[in-house]
């Protein structure tokens, strides 16, 4: 089992520490869960389930949030 | 006497005074932006998804300067080219925010920005399925504008000239069309450039206009954001009153007896 996961967030490649959820890895890139949405592998990850849903190695994760636009 | 207190309208349930809904595109930077917001009286501001910026978490957002809790966000699509892309931005929209009344804007093209009407009638339809209002920016296509209503769509928003060109509502005959079919409301959605456009947009019998590029790229935004609250809010009071016939020569206005 490796001891650290290599994951694709917003494109860009991140190495997280096996057994993190995807709010560890939120907080750890100095956000806000609260402030943001999560799309992991391809699908919506409900904030409520943040805290719970384990990374594998391998995932993709895309962050996102609200910025100005027509 | 006329009562122009009362003079709102009604979207997806929600009832709105203003008839101006503003974009926060272009702008220098958020103050500016919040602003031309207070400025134009507007409710609803459409936003854009975008990533985090992961290498600069702590930067401003747009959240710091205009509250959600007191101005209305509608979450669009700017930016995606096919329904997929589209839905996937809204779904991920309603987990930031909750919101469900969001704009649908699928592109064609990077130099027009002309809507896609195929993909936009797909996406409409799964995201009226899924429980989302989606506000829809359409050509000026009475036929397709009336399938869109039937697909679900809250909101039929066509354009009057393309996004950011500022050329006015070049299309006064198909708008006019599509407001008198339309069983919900109408708003032009790009093409205004200037006060008079928003004027135009609203004498057609639109529920209201919706522009960006018009306040962000005046050379005083905050000034040309008052302007349009003004000329929407004229052009629907015009509307309302019921103008005058036109005629093909002259009428005069004063007596012709009693000339000296």
């Amino acid at each position: 089992m490796a001891a650290e996961l290599s994951l694709t967030v917003n494109g860009e490649p991140r190495r997280a520490a096996s057994g993190s959820s995807i709010a560890d890895l939120v907080t750890s890139l100095g956000l806000d869960p609260k402030k943001v949405a999560v799309e992991h592998n391809g699908e919506i990850a409900p904030r409520s389930t943040l805290a719970d849903v384990p990374l594998g190695d391998g995932d993709v994760l895309e962050i996102v949030h609200f910025v100005g636009g027509g | 006497m006329t009562d122009t207190s009362a003079d709102t309208w009604t979207v997806a349930g929600r009832t709105f005074r203003s008839r101006l809904i503003v974009g926060t595109g272009k702008y220098k930077d958020f103050e500016q932006n919040a602003a031309a917001v207070e400025a134009s009286g507007a409710e609803i501001v459409t936003v854009a998804v975008r990533r985090v910026n992961i290498s600069d978490p702590k930067a401003p957002m747009l959240t710091d300067f205009i509250d959600p809790k007191k101005i209305t966000y509608l979450p669009n699509t700017a930016g995606c080219f096919n329904a997929e892309e589209a839905i996937r931005t809204l779904r991920l929209a309603r987990e930031a925010g909750g919101w469900d009344l969001v704009k649908l804007e699928v592109l064609g093209e990077a130099r027009t920005l002309y809507p896609d009407m195929r993909e936009t009638l797909k996406a409409t339809e799964v995201l009226a399925a899924e429980g989302f209002k989606p506000m829809v920016y359409c050509a000026d296509d009475p036929i397709a504008a009336k399938q869109l209503e039937e697909a679900g769509a809250v909101a039929i928003m066509p354009l009057g000239a393309p996004i950011g060109s500022g050329l006015g509502i070049q299309n006064k005959v198909t708008i006019r069309l599509i407001v008198e079919g339309a069983s919900v409301p109408v708003l032009v959605d790009a093409g205004v450039g200037t006060a008079s456009d928003a004027s135009v947009a609203m004498e057609l019998g639109c529920e209201g206009v919706l522009m960006n590029t018009a306040i962000a790229e005046a050379r005083d935004p905050i000034r040309m954001a008052r302007a349009m609250r003004l000329a929407v809010e004229a052009g629907r009071d015009a509307y309302l009153a019921g103008r005058m016939a036109t005629r093909r020569y002259a009428d005069p206005s004063s007596p012709l007896a009693g000339l000296i």
